[in-house]
């Protein structure tokens, strides 16, 4: 659905179902130079199970109007914006990988807000690799071929899709390439990298919060995942073997019962 | 910058020869099983209420019923996605059922097409006789004319359609540019790759935005089984106005989904398997896919082959005194011969039309008496095969169609084989001495 924040034009998907304000939201933050689109099989399930779900495109980004914003912080800003726009008090947000820098700085910021957090792929810093930062402020398709590369673990090179006929990689690439790469994925780059709170923010993070991480991801590896998930009281950790970076579309099966069982668990449905 | 530098940043993602043996499939999530299982199988046992639910609402990926997807099929869709550089792709029961579900996904009656004047006699029915019963009409263009191709264009025109080599003249579509009047219309390009497989060329990556194969040809290779495919390149924006209401609206059959919304680059595999699959079925056995993966697996070595023994055919022929003439991308005086050095870099394929000096007699004689190569109505096979078009696979056409189609009665179809190139030769001479020799008059 198309919406707006601070007069802005943002889509969201709603994973196919209406958008029903009764219902406890769940929002969705892409990764870096992405859109709502790589959620598909994970959104779809809430929004059918008694949930309201935006999968957002960030400003700038997939079908969503504005410009990109430029830092974690304001981009946690924004989200909050988000849950103020669609009328809602309180959100239970999920993250990929920058996505996870948003949520954490988000419920960092607002507190009352923020009910759960869902962290895939995330670590307390992303520091960029120096090369694949310049090459994606230089609009070069190149960074987006790396950063496919980097972010699929070794099983995922192979495919072996779970929607039969779907090959991630490229799919992840075309997303990827859909905006200009300087404006989305350089933008988003430098923000994680210059991002800085992360571990500051953990420590006072109260909230329910899972980290689910993938044996094979070498963009936040198993060991900073943990390390961030350590400052997190009470945080729990899952991790999936044989799956890089892109575990959300490399093994949708697996990240998505680890995330209903503890959403239903964290943020269960109101019944009458 | 030094050239240890420069490999630090070049992407390790695995190139053609390694995507044609692995693409798809995880041996780690089939028992350890280095080849491609044959899931000979119809359906699929589901966890409980919930995850069938799921399933069936595109919750989850997963298999239902083979019909609409297989874990065989799935890997051979994955690998030819992969080939290809497009983002998804949907196998079926053959490269005709490929090219109808791919209207049927993108067309509603009312609709309209720009199609290629020179494609397989069955495709042009489709489009000329067939497609029209269900409401579609098609303007025909000769795939030189890349201006006509603008000019066909009308408001209800929903793709343009065509070979990039066509079928049996050897005319090659300039696609890039006709990619661009496509987009400019904000249609997509359909391009039907068959003769070229994406050794020589991916389509994709010179602007179509749906690629369709008989998968029975080159891309199996063996002559075994009949399959095709269409691929998504995945850069098409169907959002962009409002001809492509199925793709963009609330879908009833799925709880109001909308697939450009939800799915994005792979938003036409998804409705073309979801609606096309479920409503026409027109599915792939799990056997011919696992006998197409084999011939996958073999696709560059191959190729190789078929495209220097073309070449050394073609030498032969024009310097033969029973040929008339030769058409074939490779020969300089080719029409379309710069284009084919821009499109096909690795080899300009394997199929030669050539024209028998004698016409239509002389031709009969010639494939009478030929013993290796084989008189078939297929191409693509790695053995050598040949035909007269006008009287077999155009056959159905009327000699105006014919003409308009670029087909002269003295035409010979000639698909090289990989045989060692010394007995096609040999083969050939035979057939041109036949060819030669005064008729016999056989009613006497």
């Amino acid at each position: 659905m198309k919406f707006k924040v601070n007069g802005v034009e943002v889509f969201a998907s709603t994973g196919g179902r209406p958008f029903d304000k009764k219902k406890p939201l769940i929002i969705f933050v892409h990764g870096s130079g992405l859109t709502h689109m790589t959620w598909v099989l994970q959104t779809r399930y809430f929004a059918f199970h008694g949930y309201s779900v935006l999968a957002l495109d960030m400003p700038g980004h997939g079908l969503s109007g504005g410009e990109s914003l430029k830092t974690i912080e304001d981009m946690a800003n924004w989200i909050s914006d988000v849950i103020d726009a669609v009328g809602y008090k309180e959100a239970s947000l999920v993250g990929h990988s920058q996505g996870c820098l948003v949520i954490l700085e988000c419920a960092f910021r607002f507190p009352k807000k923020i009910k759960t957090l869902s962290l895939m792929g995330g670590a307390g810093a992303i520091p960029m690799n120096p090369e694949l930062l310049i090459l994606a402020e230089n609009d070069d398709p190149k960074a987006v071929d790396l950063m496919m590369d980097w972010a699929h673990g070794p099983a995922g090179h192979f495919g072996g899709h779970p929607v039969p006929g779907l090959y991630h990689i490229n799919t992840g690439g075309m997303l990827a390439k859909s905006r200009t790469i300087k404006n989305t994925l350089g933008i988003d780059f430098r923000a994680c990298d210059n991002y800085k709170n992360g571990f500051k923010a953990a420590k006072e993070i109260k909230i329910p919060t899972l980290s689910i991480l993938a044996n094979g991801d070498k963009m936040c590896p198993v060991k900073e995942g943990k390390k961030l998930a350590d400052l997190i009281d009470g945080s729990k950790v899952e991790i999936i073997d044989n799956c890089g970076h892109m575990m959300l579309l490399e093994e949708a099966d697996k990240v998505l019962n680890i995330l209903k069982k503890f959403i239903l668990t964290y943020f269960p449905i109101k019944k009458n | 910058m030094t050239d240890k530098k420069k490999k630090s940043t070049d992407p390790k993602t695995y190139k053609f020869d390694t995507l044609s043996l692995h693409a798809g499939y995880q041996p780690h999530k089939n028992a350890g099983s280095r080849q491609v299982p044959i899931y000979q199988t119809t359906s699929y046992l589901f966890d409980d209420v919930d995850h069938a639910a799921a399933l069936f609402n595109l919750e989850r990926g997963g298999h239902i019923y083979s019909r609409i997807s297989n874990p065989t099929v799935a890997v051979l869709e994955e690998r030819v996605a992969a080939l290809e550089g497009g983002t998804a792709a949907l196998a079926t029961s053959s490269g005709m059922s490929a090219i109808f579900l791919t209207i049927m996904t993108l067309c509603e009656a009312g609709d309209h097409l720009v199609v290629s004047s020179q494609l397989y006699g069955g495709t042009v029915n489709l489009f000329r006789l067939t497609l029209p019963k269900f409401g579609v009409k098609c303007t025909f263009v000769k795939p030189r004319d890349t201006e006509g191709f603008k000019k066909a264009i009308q408001k209800n025109t929903k793709g343009i359609f065509g070979e990039l080599v066509g079928n049996p003249g050897n005319e090659i579509m300039n696609m890039p540019e006709i990619a661009k009047i496509a987009h400019n219309a904000g249609v997509p390009l359909i391009i039907d790759a068959t003769y070229q497989t994406p050794y020589l060329c991916k389509p994709i990556d010179h602007g179509a935005d749906i690629v369709v194969h008989s998968l029975t040809k080159w891309m199996a290779g063996h002559g075994s089984s009949m399959a095709g495919i269409l691929v998504e390149g995945g850069k098409f924006d169907w959002m962009q106005n409002d001809k492509f209401p199925t793709m963009t609206k609330p879908y009833e059959g799925y709880h109001g989904l909308s697939f450009a919304e939800e799915f994005g680059p792979t938003a036409f595999t998804m409705k073309a398997r979801a609606e096309g699959m479920r409503d026409f079925g027109p599915c792939l056995s799990p056997q011919n896919a696992w006998n197409v993966l084999q011939g996958i697996e073999t696709l560059s070595v191959r190729m190789q082959k078929h495209c220097s023994n073309a070449e050394k055919m073609v030498e032969y022929l024009l310097s033969h005194e029973s040929v008339a003439w030769v058409s074939h991308p490779s020969v300089p005086n080719h029409p379309d011969h710069d284009l084919a050095k821009k499109l096909l870099p690795h080899g300009k394929g394997s199929m030669i039309a050539f024209g028998i000096k004698g016409g239509k007699e002389a031709g009969e004689a010639f494939i009478n008496n030929v013993k290796l190569a084989s008189h078939l109505a297929n191409v693509g096979d790695t053995r050598t095969l040949v035909i007269h078009p006008a009287s077999s696979t155009h056959s159905q056409m009327d000699v105006a169609t014919l003409k308009f189609a670029g087909l002269s009665q003295d035409m010979i179809r000639l698909s090289v084989g990989i045989e060692d190139f010394d007995d096609i030769r040999n083969d050939f001479e035979t057939g041109f001495r036949a060819a030669r020799r005064p008729r016999l008059v056989s009613n006497q």
